[in-house]
């Protein structure tokens, strides 16, 4: 008989019942809440009258709503925001849920303080009600997005009704190029698998390319899983997981801490295994990237012009192709790297971790955005940004033109308050450039943190490498 | 959220004739404005029922706005129903408005789970039953009945009766006004025990 997927064995590990038609009863280790979509689900337990059932376990940020700017406080630019901090804040505390309020120093985006913190371990089950929860099985974790009734359940019971995806392994072997990060290999796998390559399917990320990757690196890689539609992505954990969740918040201490990592270390796909789909890819192929259209997918490398349409279903259609170029406001054959931008945005639970920072840093440090450029820095969580402040980066952004911000989602997606405005070009080191995603008309292009640091001092699209100081 | 059991029910028919109405036509993102699954109702159907957008302003062309549909409680409608964006809110709009049952040629299956999560029973009959269902309903202007019998699978009118088919998961949930929360719930002494085996070989998850 074949080994199992580490998929499989994490499955086996919290199937309490097998429900019939694919579906199985599933324990669920870890809860996360954010203030957008985490309040309705509290409140609408508590108006059923229905108990958390383990609130030592569910954690609760404000990230998505609250603003960013510095001195902020639960006023918010986005109409009725504050009525879902209030709400959020006032049904945790009613919970008795752990709460990363607006001014507590682990606040953050859900998926930067979750590791940060040690909340999300190796082999546990995590669920949000945010597509982007991926990210945390860069941890070794089975950690996915849910809807609102499904965190309801997952609240008031410890357990999810939960269809098992396929699973997919994506190998990638070999070494990235210099200068090449875990972004651009990211956004290489969305434009050659598909955004819906994944589609049904749990991947899990493998190859000398992810294992050489650190940790903040593989959270990146996993954050975009979702652009393919995966149920959810994995990294195997290995000793970079363990020395990385070692000592933090909630990661387990002395003796339990020792039977943790005995059990971690069992943790791997078999040799034998087999998956339903598995891709193999060379990392010396992955150039740094930027998307010039309106799905991740839509991503070439920098030295590239815009592509026609190549016909395949994976890829659309035609005329989603055209309406791409339309609302972009670029021409197939127009080389992507001089396109001039009007602001840039170095943020979100992709791309704004300390090693984010510190490599858009070099780039800046000594260096000016050019005229009449935004330019906006908003780190992952306030931890990322009081580490960053220690070691000077706010300062190197600062003196270069950026915008220094508090921590949170901010213009990573428009809830009908902050945005770039209309038509605006933005070169962006998030994970979505669907239409008017940051702000009504706004045009988005993906890139890495290097890429939008390089190209808001050029003004225009740039190769990062180009800059390399 | 638990619903009222469902059984069967006889109401005003409300003929809804279009197929690929989305969710965003049964609530529109304008129309979701707190952190609440309730006070939704006002927002149904916002851009069909009112004259202008944001507006309260009844337009007499739309059905609901018709002295007898509006109190309504089964719509029939076309094929693909709920078809779009996966928010709940279009399911929780419609309950809040007091429909308990959907009569459609086919739903959209995400949509067709919240119906079912929210106590309203989501019946597919043939396009051609749909059609001349909603033409004897038209007729009626809001006089006219349609039972639901879930108990029996089937749906009946003056004009004819016919049985109709749901998996037996959903049909339980409806017919006891239980939720996927209530189903689980009954298997709580089994998760307990899986708990406490769980915890041996994982002490360090429960901390
Ligand atoms: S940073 Fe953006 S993608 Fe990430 S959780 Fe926030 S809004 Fe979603």
């Amino acid at each position: 008989m074949a080994g199992s997927t580490l998929f499989d064995k994490l499955w086996d590990l919290h199937a309490i019942d097998d429900l019939g038609d694919g579906t199985g009863l599933l324990l669920i280790d870890r809860i996360l809440l954010h203030e957008r979509t985490g309040s309705v689900a509290l409140e609408s337990l508590r108006d059923a009258g229905r108990p958390v059932r383990a609130p030592k376990h569910v954690f609760v940020t404000m990230d998505h709503i609250v603003d960013t700017l510095p001195g902020r406080g639960d006023a918010t630019i986005m109409p009725t925001g504050t009525q879902f901090i209030q709400a959020t804040r006032a049904a945790a505390q009613e919970a008795g849920l752990t709460l990363f309020d607006v001014r507590d120093p682990r606040q953050g985006i859900v998926h930067v303080i979750s590791p940060e913190q040690g909340i999300v371990l190796p082999g546990l089950t995590l669920v949000c009600p945010d597509s982007h929860s991926c990210t945390q099985g860069a941890l070794g974790a089975l950690a996915w997005g849910i809807g609102s009734t499904e965190a309801e359940h997952a609240l008031a019971t410890s357990t999810l009704r939960v269809r098992k995806p396929r699973t997919m392994r994506v190998r990638i072997d070999g070494a990235l190029a210099a200068g090449v990060t875990a972004k651009d290999l990211a956004l290489h796998l969305v434009a050659r698998l598909g955004s819906a390559g994944a589609s049904g399917h749990h991947v899990e990320f493998a190859g000398s390319a992810v294992t050489a990757l650190d940790i903040e690196g593989r959270l990146t890689l996993c954050n975009m899983a979702t652009e393919m539609a995966a149920f959810s992505a994995i990294v195997a954990p290995d000793e970079k997981t363990i020395a990385y969740l070692e000592g933090r918040s909630y990661a387990p201490k002395g003796a339990a801490w020792d039977a943790a990592v005995a059990f971690w270390r069992t943790l791997a796909t078999d040799a034998d295994a087999v998956f339903d789909r598995e891709h193999l890819i060379d990392a010396a192929d992955v150039a740094p990237m930027v998307s010039w259209g309106t799905s991740p997918q839509q991503s070439v490398p920098l030295g590239a012009a815009v592509p026609g349409f190549d016909g395949d279903a994976g890829h659309g259609t035609q005329a989603a192709h055209d309406r791409a170029l339309d609302y972009m406001a670029v021409a197939e054959g127009q080389p992507l790297g001089a396109l001039p931008i009007d602001a840039a945005f170095i943020g979100s639970c992709t791309n704004a971790r300390l090693s984010d920072l510190r490599r858009a840093a070099a780039i800046l440090k000594g260096r000016h955005v050019a005229p009449g450029v935004k330019a906006i820095c908003v780190p992952g969580s306030t931890q990322v940004k009081a580490q960053a402040e220690a070691e000077g980066l706010d300062r190197i952004f600062r003196e270069a033109g950026f915008e220094w911000r508090e921590a949170g989602c901010s213009m990573c997606f428009f809830a009908g308050g902050e945005s770039f405005g209309h038509r605006q070009r933005v070169v962006t080191s998030t994970n979505r450039n669907f239409e008017s995603r940051q702000g009504p008309e706004t045009r988005s292009h993906l890139a890495s943190p290097e890429t939008v640091a390089a190209s808001a001092i050029a003004g225009h699209l740039v190769d990062p490498r180009e800059f390399a100081q | 959220m638990s619903s009222a059991p469902f059984r069967h029910l006889t109401a005003i028919g409300v003929p809804l004739l279009r197929d690929n109405v989305d969710t965003d036509a049964i609530i529109p993102s304008r129309e979701m404005k707190s952190v609440s699954k309730h006070g939704l109702s006002d927002g149904l159907f916002a851009g069909w029922r009112y004259t202008e957008v944001g507006g309260r302003t009844p337009d007499g062309g739309f059905i609901l706005n018709q002295a007898g549909f509006a109190v309504g409680q089964i719509l029939v409608s076309g094929a693909n129903f709920g078809c779009g964006s996966s928010r709940e809110h279009a399911a929780w709009a419609l309950a809040e408005y007091g429909f308990r049952a959907i009569l459609a040629s086919s739903f959209n299956p995400i949509f067709r789970g919240n119906c079912v999560r929210n106590g309203i029973v989501p019946v597919e009959l043939p396009q051609d039953v749909v059609a001349g269902l909603a033409a004897f309903l038209l007729e009626g202007g809001g006089t006219r009945e349609v039972t639901v019998d879930l108990e029996n699978n089937c749906v009946s009118c003056a004009l004819g009766e016919w049985r109709f088919a749901l998996e037996e998961e959903s049909r339980q949930m409806l017919l006891e006004g239980l939720d996927a929360i209530d189903l689980t719930l009954r298997a709580q002494d089994r998760i307990a025990a899986f708990r406490d085996h769980d915890r041996v070989r994982r002490a360090w998850a429960y901390l």
